[in-house]
């Protein structure tokens, strides 16, 4: 079973649609002790770094999350999801994350151009995956495929081997990193159509 | 990079797509859901619902049709129209919206777009703007109440205040060319575009591809909106993004 963790940001339906479109059972539970009976279990995230963190300690979930990542369960983290596994964040201040991967989540910077246009922040469309790794969760996936992304800011690892892609927006950011059982996209997979579908197909049936 | 993004936009009404010129006139087009699912198909970037019933029970009726909708296509859903609290907000966000676009309730209470964006994010935080121009000048004023009402406030100024709110993207519509096919108002499009720093959608005018050829290069929109274009089937979606493709504008094909 999927467990998808409700704190209370955002729209979880999504997540858990995607799930059911290619025929695997997701719940979404508010119950932190769910968690610790998941096979598998997604980490969305939507809104501020600084509220779904606290959210997140409000509703019991760092201890059990701590658990299951450490006990070697796929564990799928999604933009605010993905951040939240870092050390820390500058949004709205600086902000204390999990600290499960060691690195920052940074804004990106104002005033960049590319061939004289604006670069707008937040980056909001489609944009395109380079691989530097091929985790399992991405077969299928092709190199400079589409996903689709909204936010203004980007994770730094501390150490680069973690990056499974980078998407170029003025300069090459990191899009997903992939360790051991932890997979985390600043893409939204359940919105990036058909190949969002096959990353989520993917997850589920990772072992 | 970033590709441009080409979004249809269904105008709702009564539970039906409907396409109004310059406000008036509608003409029946089609069932939402259906809708949806071919610009899904015909790879759309995104979908944008415009609910322009705004009665309390319409309220319903929108929910239940985003719902239908997110729950067979997985792709980005805005949804505007007669959205006044945080509690429309978080409704539609749970049925399975992305983005929700706040427009007369933004003029009569700017605070709610701040309000919107601190609880759900910035970046479901669209405020859509209708923009008529001044006779003569190169300035423009915001109306609301589907276009009806005047408020005297300038355009650019508006944009720009409502991104210090926390607004993560404005959708910008032109009231003079919005139904003629004549294409983008582009002189709007650009003065907004240069002014803020969040993307701008361009709306209102598209009769040709040509014209989102104008909205993403000449007027430097992050998305282009069209409707009657697309729902008489007079392109497809691939169509305008291979146009645009041949013509060097980074598109998702």
């Amino acid at each position: 079973m999927i467990a998808i963790i409700d704190y209370g940001m955002g729209n979880l339906r999504s997540v858990q649609k995607g799930f059911e479109k290619i025929g695997c059972d997701a719940i979404i539970t508010a119950d932190p002790h769910v968690l610790l009976t998941a096979e598998r279990i997604v980490l969305p995230g939507v809104g501020a770094f600084r509220d779904c963190m606290k959210n997140l300690e409000q509703g019991g979930f760092v201890e059990p999350i701590l658990k299951v990542i450490s006990e070697g369960r796929p564990f799928l983290g999604i933009c605010v999801g993905m951040q939240m596994l870092f050390s820390d964040s500058v949004e709205f201040g600086l902000h204390s994350g999990l600290n499960v991967i060691p690195g920052h989540v940074l804004r990106f910077p104002d005033q960049m151009t590319v061939a004289g246009e604006k670069l707008k922040v937040p980056q909001m469309g489609w944009n395109q995956l380079s691989f530097k790794r091929r985790p399992p969760v991405f077969d299928g996936v092709n190199d400079g495929s589409n996903v689709y992304f909204v936010h203004s800011y980007y994770v730094k690892p501390t150490d680069s081997s973690v990056i499974a892609t980078t998407t170029d927006y003025g300069f090459e950011f990191c899009s997903s990193v992939w360790r051991d059982n932890i997979i985390a996209t600043q893409f939204h997979p359940e919105k990036s159509q058909a190949i969002g579908l096959r990353i989520l197909k993917n997850f589920a049936e990772l072992t | 990079m970033l590709t441009k993004r080409i979004i249809p936009c269904l105008d709702v009404k009564g539970g039906r797509v409907v396409k109004g010129v310059q406000f008036i006139g509608l003409r029946d087009a089609g069932d939402p859901v259906e809708i949806a699912e071919m610009y899904d198909q015909q790879g759309a970037d995104e979908l944008t619902f415009l609910d322009i019933t705004a009665s309390s029970d319409a309220r319903d009726i929108i929910i239940d049709i985003v719902q239908r909708t997110a729950d067979r296509v997985f792709m980005p859903l805005t949804v505007g129209g007669g959205i006044r609290s945080v509690e429309d907000v978080r409704r539609l966000l749970n049925a399975g919206a992305d983005k929700i676009s706040i427009n007369t309730a933004a003029v009569d209470r700017p605070d709610f777009v701040r309000e919107a964006a601190e609880r759900f994010g910035s970046q479901c935080t669209v405020v859509a703007i209708d923009a008529r121009r001044i006779p003569g000048e190169k300035r423009w004023e915001v109306f609301t109440h589907g276009g009806r009402k005047p408020t005297g406030l300038d355009v650019v100024e508006w944009a720009m205040l409502m991104e210090s709110y926390g607004s993560g993207e404005i959708l910008l519509t032109s009231m003079d060319c919005d139904g003629t096919k004549d294409g983008y108002d582009i002189e709007l499009t650009r003065a907004v575009v240069d002014a803020v720093s969040i993307p701008v959608i361009a709306s209102g005018g598209v009769g040709n591809l040509e014209h989102l050829y104008d909205g993403f290069t000449a007027a430097g929109a992050s998305a282009c909106l069209a409707a009657s274009i697309f729902h008489y089937r007079e392109y497809t979606i691939g169509q305008a993004k291979e146009y645009l493709r041949d013509k060097g504008v980074e598109v998702r094909l």
